[in-house]
């Protein structure tokens, strides 16, 4: 198609302003987004007002659309499901004899446990979440992987504080709006989980690959004592994440770790639960 | 053959009144709203585990831009980078100042090739897309390359939708059009 821009402007001088100020703008608008962005890489939480008024603002239709999610997801499942009964049936069947045995072999670990814990005199824990909210959306065009979810500041959020579902952690609430906030999801590159083997305790970071899978790094390089199938829990060093979340099972193994993939898929998640974060004074110590 | 004609004078009649013109908010407004609302997808209820979804906003706006040449000043960039910026996870600026060279860039296309066919403006728009992506990937995660691995995936699946972008743009743009608010 032709251009129907016209290559000279003739002799109106305030067409002659208008673009020549049009044009200045243009630059200007290249200069600021430099200066924004070193600005931004300096400080991460710098422009954290302005993203949290802006998804507050678009709070309601992203709650509206995020109901939709979880139903149309699991509409295609449950017609699956369908196909698959009578095997399913079978195999749930012998599942649930084996962990009848199972439950009868932990009451007693756990008496034990209670009994010994009494003797060491540890105490227990057990700290309410502050709110449960839900996730509405996330930064699915960029790199870096953030979630929004459904409740801010007025619900009593704050940085910091460690956000998971029932299968696992999600992340850690990176901003914080009044009604919204921003999730740090454990996927992002740029977030790094301690974390230890749940069996003996071997220590860990679980680095985020930005691809739905962490990286395990070993903290002492020997030789690798990895295994697939390896599930790493939190470890609560660091001070923000309670001790023994589930974080990740180990999938495939690499000359200084492995990978591993997210037990809670945020994609499969709808409702989060937020936690207080684990040891304040150790956490602002790293911040 | 009259009857034929007639019934296509009908179906035009919401374009072509008489007495009516299209209303200026919609000529002028439309692009702006509809490249904005295009912003929104990281609002959407999609959850994905690595970067998928392709960048909406910015092929809505070159294609705006290929469509109409002039209807966006070249400072469009600037105030639909920034509200890019506070949906999209990138850090704030690096909307601006790609949707700044964008524009710039388009505007130079349009001063050097006159005269292009589609298939030349779906290559600049590929050719924009990639770079604002890797660009996109770099700015957000500064001095870590690895970012860039992620990347394929999101690159194919933005560079075929282009021409569905397109036709997108061509309907909105008849929407703009239509003749809503009485002539006095």
């Amino acid at each position: 198609m032709a251009s129907s821009v016209k290559r000279s402007l003739g002799f109106s001088r305030r067409e002659q302003y208008t673009n020549f100020a049009a044009w200045v703008v243009a630059v200007l608008g290249a200069v600021i987004g430099i200066t924004l962005l070193v600005l931004s890489w300096t400080r991460s939480d710098r422009f954290e007002d302005a993203r949290g008024a802006a998804s507050d603002v678009t709070r309601p239709v992203a709650v509206a659309g995020a109901g939709g999610r979880s139903t149309s997801q699991s509409m295609f499942e449950e017609i699956g499901a369908y196909f698959r009964a009578g095997s399913k049936n079978r195999r749930l069947e012998k599942d649930l004899a084996t962990a009848r045995v199972r439950l009868a072999e932990l009451q007693a670990v756990e008496t034990e446990n209670r009994r010994l814990k009494e003797l060491l005199n540890l105490f227990e824990d057990e700290r309410e979440p502050i709110v449960s909210a839900r996730l509405i959306g996330s930064t699915s065009t960029s790199t870096r992987r953030f979630a929004t979810m459904s409740a801010g500041t007025n619900q009593g959020v704050a940085r910091g504080m460690p956000v998971r579902s029932e299968r696992g952690l999600i992340g850690r609430v990176l901003e914080t709006g009044r009604n919204t906030s921003r999730v740090l999801l454990v996927t992002d590159r740029q977030s790094t989980v301690p974390v230890r083997r749940a069996e003996d305790g071997l220590t860990a970071f679980a680095e985020g690959e930005s691809d739905g899978t962490v990286r395990i790094r070993l903290v002492d390089l020997t030789i690798n004592p990895l295994k697939p199938g390896d599930i790493f829990v939190t470890s609560g060093s660091g001070g923000f994440y309670l001790p023994n979340i589930p974080v990740a099972v180990v999938t495939e193994l690499l000359s200084d770790g492995a990978v591993a993939q997210v037990l809670s898929n945020p994609a499969a998640t709808e409702f989060v639960t937020v936690d207080p974060v684990f040891d304040p004074d150790a956490a602002s110590e790293i911040e | 053959m009259a009857i034929a004609v007639r019934s296509k004078v009908k179906k035009r009649r919401g374009v072509g009144r008489i007495g009516y013109a299209p209303s200026p908010l919609m000529v002028y407004g439309l692009p702006w709203a509809s490249i904005m609302l295009a912003s929104l997808t990281p609002m959407l209820p999609i959850i994905t585990s690595a970067p998928l979804v392709p960048p909406l906003a910015l092929m809505m706006l070159i294609a705006w831009r290929q469509l109409r040449p002039g209807l966006l000043p070249v400072w469009a960039g600037l105030p639909l980078g920034f509200w890019d910026d506070l949906f999209s996870g990138q850090p704030l600026g690096s909307g601006i100042l790609l949707f700044s060279l964008t524009m710039i860039a388009l505007e130079a296309v349009e001063r050097q090739l006159p005269w292009r066919g589609f298939l030349q403006e779906w290559l600049f728009a590929s050719l924009i897309v990639v770079v604002y992506l890797v660009l996109g990937a770099v700015f957000a995660n500064p001095g870590d390359f690895g970012a860039l691995t992620i990347l394929g995936p999101q690159i194919l699946l933005s560079l075929l939708p282009f021409p569905f972008v397109n036709r997108i743009v061509g309907i909105l743009d008849r929407l703009r059009l239509v003749r809503l608010s009485r002539i006095r």
